[in-house]
């Protein structure tokens, strides 16, 4: 029995073996070696490494470009992820009662979400675009919309917004089909209004799930790189430079490669500590 | 009136999906000196100037191939590698079974940032700089997660008799996985598949980091580097949008039920 046992565990292990090497090797043991190169001067192309203990670090903490980079990086994923939520509730809230050709407009709010996020960037680079573009078209106005700071860094969020909220939806509209529709039933035998209803019934029920979004979404927010990599390069100046851009100008264009690793170190720390607060929070709203 | 506002409200989402792409189809087929002038509205003629350019004149159909090829080699060893884990964690007496799955949901959410410089010298240690290979390898581990993730409940979806049954009946685990629990994982196979495949035709740091030349660049890096000397072709941009698009509008028309569930499934029950 006890030998029956142990080769069920091992053959076990070996249908694990293929994904525990891969995940160690591509995964685990870069995540290590990151923090050994985030201690040493490196160029990637020239020169020997040289190991400066945490003087990396030292920078990091008295780097103008950096902390630019942090607010950007934490302005974008809030303002934009609260958008994606709002808007993506309401979306799921009006697609949850079924309806003719559902089918069909699922397929079709999938659309922002499959778009390869390189594209969607410069699809709207040219919807933006201050001279011919169709949204100064439509709002008969002359914004400079990649071109003026402010505006950049909001022209990026709406981009964001638009990708993203179809997946919220989608994942809040399957929360809402498991709420039990005897819950509401009973609440309409009772006198309950819409409001009192959404209240009372919707909200709670959705609420763990609703941190569950809030935690891919926005960790998925903060390494935003692609989209604003492709509109707007982080520019004009370092408004729209989050923390992912900085830290790839720093590998592979100035090529300091072992400050560019302090730096994403500093981003998996955050992204860590962002999770580990969401997780507490989950579990407290959790029944 | 009720259903009136409503119906208002469902063709306002349909159009907030749908308006940007359309807008870009309606730029690819314009005549080059209609896109700079205003108003920005329809072309007065279609012209298929800007498909034929990006096909003849551009590094684009190199890069559809090495996508595909990517995508592809990702997928299926995404698949293979994920389904046998999958299988295990459950099914198979598997020791810390609730600790491994959390520390596979952990590295799901790993900034890719944060492994692009130690990979970027691994790679190049292994003699895999700009080329396929490297992507493949590391789109397959960035895609592990989310599968083992999707097939261990899909697994653990399939009654446990007829894995016992099977077992009964002489097979040996790998044979009842095979030929048993593998058939009857299809949808869930179908789900992963499309979701490592969209991902992998999509990523963009790695394929900007670790490629050089475009015998290996994809498509995004292609996009995004797109050719341009004295101005952006912003025609040739749109038709190259819509043509490496289309594949993946087809899949989401066709399978988007099972991507909604692939999707939904992590979140909804984890």
């Amino acid at each position: 029995m006890a030998t029956d046992r142990r080769n069920r565990e091992e053959r076990a292990t070996l249908f694990l073996a293929p994904a525990g090497i891969t995940l160690s090797a591509v995964m685990l043991f870069p995540a290590v070696y990151i923090l050994w190169l985030s201690l040493e001067r490196r160029s990637l192309i020239f020169g020997t490494p040289q190991f400066i203990g945490f003087d990396n670090y030292l920078r990091l903490a008295h780097d103008p470009q950096f902390w630019n980079a942090l607010v950007n990086t934490v302005y974008f994923t809030v303002v934009s992820v609260q958008g994606e939520l709002v808007l993506g509730l309401l979306m799921a809230l009006l697609l949850r009662r079924p309806f003719r050709g559902r089918g069909l407009l699922y397929a079709i709010i999938l659309i922002p979400w499959a778009i390869p996020t390189v594209v969607s960037a410069r699809m709207w680079e040219w919807l933006y675009n201050a001279d011919f573009g169709v949204l100064n078209y439509l709002f008969q106005a002359r914004i400079n919309w990649l071109g003026n700071p402010v505006w950049a860094l909001h022209a990026a969020i709406a981009m964001d917004v638009w990708k993203s909220t179809p997946f919220v939806a989608l994942l809040l509209l399957a929360g809402l089909q498991s709420i039990p529709r005897e819950l509401y039933h009973a609440a309409a035998v009772d006198g309950a209004s819409r409001w009192t209803m959404f209240r009372r019934i919707t909200w709670p029920a959705l609420l763990p799930l609703i941190l569950v979004v809030l935690i891919f979404r926005t960790i998925d927010a903060f390494r935003v790189f692609d989209s604003i990599y492709v509109l707007t390069g982080g520019g004009p100046g370092s408004s729209t430079e989050t923390v992912s851009i900085y830290a790839y100008k720093l590998l592979f264009q100035t090529l300091e490669f072992g400050y560019g690793s302090a730096v994403a170190v500093a981003i998996l720390m955050s992204v860590a500590l962002a999770t580990v607060v969401y997780a507490w929070l989950l579990r407290r709203v959790s029944p | 009136m009720r259903s009136a506002a409503r119906g208002l409200a469902l063709v306002l989402v349909a159009l907030y999906s749908l308006a940007p792409f359309l807008w870009q189809i309606v730029t690819s087929l314009k005549p080059a000196h209609e896109l700079t002038s205003l108003p920005p509205l329809l072309p007065s003629r279609i012209e298929f100037a800007s498909y034929l350019a990006i096909f003849s004149d551009s590094p684009l159909l190199r890069a559809v191939v090495n996508s595909l090829i990517v995508a592809g080699g990702t997928t299926l060893l995404a698949l293979v590698i994920g389904a046998l884990a999958g299988f295990a964690l459950a099914r198979l007496r598997v020791r810390r079974r609730a600790a491994i799955l959390a520390g596979v949901l952990v590295v799901s959410m790993f900034p890719p940032i944060a492994t692009v410089s130690p990979l970027f010298l691994l790679l190049n240690a292994l003699g895999l700089h700009d080329t396929l290979l490297a992507l493949i390898l590391t789109y397959t581990t960035f895609s592990l997660p989310l599968a083992i993730w999707l097939l261990t409940n899909f697994f653990r979806s399939i009654p446990e008799e007829l894995y016992i049954a099977s077992r009964v009946d002489g097979c040996t685990p790998f044979q009842s996985f095979y030929r048993v629990m593998l058939p009857l994982a299809s949808p869930g196979l179908a789900a992963a598949a499309l979701l490592v495949f969209i991902f992998s035709w999509n990523e963009f740091l790695y394929a900007l980091s670790f490629t050089a030349t475009t015998a290996s660049r994809t498509v995004p890096v292609a996009i995004a580097l797109f050719p341009g000397l004295h101005e952006v072709p912003w025609g040739d941009i749109a038709a190259a949008s819509v043509v490496v698009t289309l594949p993946l509008l087809v899949l989401a028309m066709v399978f988007h039920r099972r991507i909604v569930d692939g999707l939904t499934a992590g979140a909804v029950k984890g």
